[in-house]
């Protein structure tokens, strides 16, 4: 009986505090999507908001459970999870239901499991697990490729279901290897790599008449851009640098440039030749390009147009009519963010965007308070996947990253990933409140 | 880099895409921009009600023009599509049409927009959408609206009514608040009087739902506003009356025009031939009107305004009058017939004024204006015909004829009434003389009036010098007559010159001889007057103006009978029987009327 109460009291309430409050915001906005024009019908167990509730209790009912596990038990078992969750991904692919073209469901008649979900869990402990084990530094190469097997074979086998949106998330674990040690050249690597996709997208559509040859993409300029600034800096290279270092600035210059030209062919490769064509179009309507089909910015220009409509304050709880008459597809889902901004306004984007921020800032300092190196690395993993999903989601729906289906945590509807965040969270709330009394 | 401290390097990446997505939040909604505005668009729709269109009447609350419901059907492409479409051979046969139709139109509405009704089937009557009604739920995207179209259940005064049709390009720039789809008057009383009968529409402001279904009104309703109906335009014609005209004048081509002496108010206006009112206003609109252009019996031109004719021996009433007033002769003036001069016919030869008329004697009154336009007040002849044609055409016009009747009358052509400067023209300045024009004083030569002035010029016989400007409509939208319809007119000719002139005008029906002597009315004094126009190798058109009763007139008309004869054969039995029915409300002269009926164009030869 002691010892509970003392877990209570080491439990970080600030975090627990905030993730009620986006569940409960999160429900509020749910049923306002769900409502239409009707009075919102609460306590219907089969109506959107309804079925959440039941999640929002089923989860809370996990947290408890989560709580009352000695820490160790998930370090112990983390390969298990891992290897049963491997399973699951196996099987899913196998036996799954398919929704929307993507096979990432197990249907259990009228509700459904989505072991991705909880992937992200398993991959965040073995992770944590293997790097703590490790001289926890990331310098020799065997634990930096056993880390990068550890997120690849997961997110390979979600890449098959397909579901692209998850596989974006666990490339987020980026950020959680940075910490521990992997070189900053592959955060500015990973940066440059960025600019040069946008410039080749962009490039790579209009067509452009050059002399002697005709009509041809644009990109071929961008490529000989590239050339001519690579051969720049190698024929600069001996005004620029002491003699010392001449040889390994050539040699990065060549290197990155010859990666960067592999890159942009790649993407416009992929993007002409491999990608189909509604997938192309998301990404030209995310650049704004002009693009011939005119339902392919549908979702974006609804919920553009739902968030812009709402002002400083919104139109109302329940007064939104984009939100209660359809406009705006998987609007309780992906797009809940749509129903705040129309239904309450500038303020209540704010306070979303706050509690979530808010929320990723004291798991970075939950983080950073850890002794035990397995409970920072794996708060880290947690802090990762919470912000690109965060990311992706919100870069989404205010049209600066494309239409990728993820749920903003907390808040969308559904239940694994309702269930998956909450086992991220409380996992890492048992494993920090037994900071103290480990010497790991 | 202590690899403590690159904790601060994540929070700056979170810090700064937070900050990023803060921007972008006040941007799309706290700048201004078109968010709101297009979102409005999606979920707002403005629901049109049209308003009653005022109906038409005749004197008597006949029913001319009203409305009768009919039904458009129309189409969301985008509701369509949502639901998986649906089989088009299927649609044609519920909504009768083909399907390549069909499918046009369905393209058609996609083409202009996919997620607002546009309609691929109009105005199918009520009894054929009652049948296909209960099959139009098995068609998503399909809508109905109730839309009221206009019937003349008469078909009579076609041409007077005018079109009520689609607007076009024109309207709709025109700034008056048409929309596409929209019908309006545009010709004839429809057009004229377009502002009062359209009434105001009313506007229902809804949220709709993505499917672009009415799901509750905007703003509780406080944008709407209610459709206010047409006002009613009640016309000066008998609904009877002029029934039985066009009756009486089919198969023949002319006019008949009729007025009310006392008011100026016109009771029957027949153009023949003519056609339904409601062939121009179906959807088969195009079709009936090419071949209504294409028939050479022309049934879309209106006669009793737009054609003019050569007045004929009718116009040697007005000079009659002239000289009585100008003095240059006296009742009991008589004049040789000298056939030398200008041709004449019958047994006559030495007339006084009355005799004259009554006789038709040309060389009588070729002096009679010669007198007046060949005064001798100048030494020079040229002169002084110059001088006295000038005193003369102000005098004709003085009857209406070459003026367009205060222009009140839509169409109403002024016809022509020569003066000097028109000889100056066709012959040079001091090059004529009355020598040259003189077949003018006979009502040939360069004189042209239409119908319409020539039963005007029976109302001023009627009333004994003067007129109201013959207008058409009685009353609009409950407020009495418009102002400005009846001004009064006065000829200038003393009344007592109108005695010897209509004691001939009696004579001409009476007589035994008399040329007018088929308008004979059982019990009722008629005056009136033939004439016979050529018509240059055909048949002469037969004309005559007469009014009724001699004192206290209730009537005056004229009629035209093209390329039929002379005016006592046809023109004169018409004016009788029209009289008749006027007023006695019957026509007991059965015999007449089965002749006139019988008759069609063309006439045979004499």
């Amino acid at each position: 009986m002691r010892r509970r109460t003392s877990i209570l009291q080491r439990l970080d309430w600030v975090s627990i505090i905030l993730v009620g409050l986006l569940m409960i915001w999160g429900w509020m906005n749910i049923a306002s999507a769900t409502a239409g024009a009707e009075p919102v019908d609460w306590l219907n167990w089969e109506s959107k908001q309804g079925k959440q509730l039941i999640w929002i209790g089923v989860s809370v009912l996990l947290a408890v459970i989560v709580l009352n596990i000695e820490g160790e038990f998930f370090i112990r078992t983390s390969i298990l999870h891992y290897t049963v969750n491997l399973v699951l991904l196996l099987l899913v692919l196998a036996i799954g239901k398919k929704v929307g073209g993507a096979r990432s469901w197990f249907g259990f008649g009228s509700f459904s499991i989505q072991p991705s979900e909880f992937a992200k869990v398993s991959t965040a402990l073995l992770l944590a697990w293997l790097l703590s084990r490790s001289d926890g530094k990331l310098r020799n190469m065997k634990t930096l490729l056993q880390s990068i097997a550890i997120v690849g074979i997961p997110a390979a086998l979600i890449l098959l279901q397909p579901d692209a949106g998850t596989v974006i998330v666990f490339g987020g674990f980026i950020f959680a290897l940075y910490r521990e040690g992997l070189s900053g050249n592959v955060l500015i690597a990973g940066f440059c790599g960025l600019i040069v996709t946008i410039a080749s997208i962009l490039t790579g559509a209009p067509s452009v008449s050059y002399p002697f040859i005709g009509e041809a993409s644009a990109i071929w300029v961008f490529w000989f851009i590239l050339v001519l600034m690579g051969g720049l800096i190698w024929q600069l290279t001996p005004q620029l640098i002491v003699p010392r270092k001449r040889r390994k600035v050539r040699n990065v210059t060549l290197l990155s440039f010859a990666a960067a030209l592999i890159l942009s062919s790649g993407i416009h490769t992929g993007l002409e030749h491999v990608l189909k064509q509604h997938h192309k179009e998301r990404i030209h309507v995310l650049f704004g390009m002009d693009v011939s089909n005119p339902d392919a910015d549908y979702n974006i220009r609804h919920a553009k147009a739902a968030i812009g409509s709402g002002g400083l304050a919104g139109k109302g709880f329940l007064q939104g009519p984009m939100t209660a008459y359809g406009f705006v597809p998987e609007q309780e889902t992906d797009f809940i963010f749509c129903t705040v901004g129309e239904e309450w306004g500038f303020l209540g984007g704010l306070m979303t965007l706050a509690l979530l921020t808010t929320l990723l800032f004291r798991l970075l300092v939950l983080a950073e308070r850890q002794r035990s190196n397995f409970t920072r690395i794996y708060a880290y993993g947690v802090t990762s996947i919470l912000f690109m999903h965060y990311l992706i989601n919100i870069g989404m729906v205010l049209g600066l990253a494309p239409v990728i289906g993820i749920p903003l945590p907390f808040m969308s509807a559904g239940g694994s990933s309702l269930m998956g965040f909450t086992l991220l969270i409380f996992i890492l709330l048992r494993l920090d409140a037994e900071r103290f009394s480990v010497l790991r | 880099m202590n690899l403590k401290e690159r904790q601060w390097v994540i929070g700056s990446i979170l810090l700064i895409m937070t900050l990023i997505f803060l921007g972008r939040l006040a941007q799309l909604q706290l700048a201004p921009g078109p968010w709101r505005d297009y979102a409005a668009r999606l979920t707002e729709e403005r629901e049109i009600i049209d308003a009653a269109r005022g109906m038409i009447l005749d004197r008597n609350s006949e029913i001319f023009m009203t409305n009768i419901a009919s039904y458009d059907i129309t189409f969301v492409p985008r509701q369509g599509k949502l639901a998986g479409g649906f089989d088009t051979s299927d649609l044609s046969g519920v909504l009768q049409m083909s399907q390549k139709q069909l499918k046009e139109n369905i393209q058609k509405a996609d083409d202009y927009a996919s997620y607002r009704p546009s309609a691929i089937r109009k105005q199918i009557p009520a009894e054929e959408y009652a049948k296909a009604s209960g099959e139009l739920w098995r068609f998503p995207g399909l809508q109905t609206k109730r839309r009221a179209i206009r019937t003349n259940p008469s078909g009579m005064a076609s041409q007077i009514l005018g079109e009520y049709r689609e607007t076009d390009r024109e309207d709709l720039l025109s700034g008056i608040g048409y929309e596409l789809g929209d019908y309006k008057g545009k010709s004839g009383i429809e057009l004229h009087y377009e502002n009062s009968l359209r009434g105001h529409r009313g506007v229902k402001y809804h949220i709709v739902d993505v499917r672009n279904d009415f799901r509750e009104p905007l703003s509780d309703g406080q944008l709407d506003t209610l459709p206010i109906p047409g006002s009613d335009i009640m016309l000066t014609l008998d609904l009877e009356l002029q029934s039985y005209g066009e009756h009486l004048m089919q198969g023949k081509r002319g006019a008949i025009v009729a007025i009310e002496p006392s008011t100026g108010e016109i009771l029957t206006i027949v153009s023949a031939p003519t056609f339904a009112t409601d062939l121009l206003t179906g959807l088969e609109r195009g079709r009936h009107y090419d071949s209504l252009l294409r028939d050479p019996s022309k049934p879309l031109f209106n006669r009793t305004v737009r054609a003019t004719y050569r007045p004929g021996s009718i116009f040697k009433m007005i000079q009659g009058l002239i000289a009585l007033d100008e003095g240059v002769i006296h009742p009991e003036s008589r004049i040789v017939c000298n056939r030398n001069i200008i041709g004449c016919h019958g047994q006559h030869s030495f007339d006084n004024l009355q005799e004259a008329i009554v006789h038709s004697c040309n060389p009588y009154f070729h002096e009679v204006m010669k007198r007046m336009v060949q005064s001798g007040k100048s030494e020079n002849i040229f002169k002084d015909a110059s001088e006295g044609l000038s005193r003369w055409t102000p005098r004709i016009k003085q009857f209406g004829l070459g003026t367009n009747l205060g222009g009140i009358l839509p169409g109403l052509r002024s016809g022509s009434v020569p003066d000097t400067a028109l000889y100056d023209r066709m012959y040079g300045t001091k090059r004529w003389a009355y020598s040259t024009i003189y077949s003018i004083s006979i009502g040939e030569g360069e004189l042209l009036t239409t119908p319409v002035h020539m039963a005007n010029l029976a109302a001023i016989m009627a009333n004994r010098g003067w007129y109201r400007t013959p207008h058409s409509v009685l009353d609009v939208g409950g407020k009495g007559k418009p102002e400005h319809l009846d001004s009064l007119v006065h000829t200038g000719v003393s009344d007592y010159a109108f005695g010897p002139i209509v004691n001939a005008m009696q004579t001409v029906i009476e007589s035994a001889q008399g040329t007018g002597r088929k308008a004979r009315v059982p019990g009722i004094t008629v005056c009136g007057k033939t004439g016979t126009v050529q018509d240059g190798e055909r048949q002469t058109h037969s004309v005559f103006m007469a009014f009724a009763p001699r004192d206290n007139p209730q009537i005056a008309l004229s009629v035209y009978v093209e390329n039929a004869g002379s005016g006592g054969d046809w023109a004169a039995p018409i004016a009788s029987l029209i009289i008749e029915k006027y007023l006695t409300g019957e026509v007991t002269q059965s015999a007449k009327e089965q002749l006139i009926l019988s008759a069609t164009y063309p006439f045979p030869e004499h």
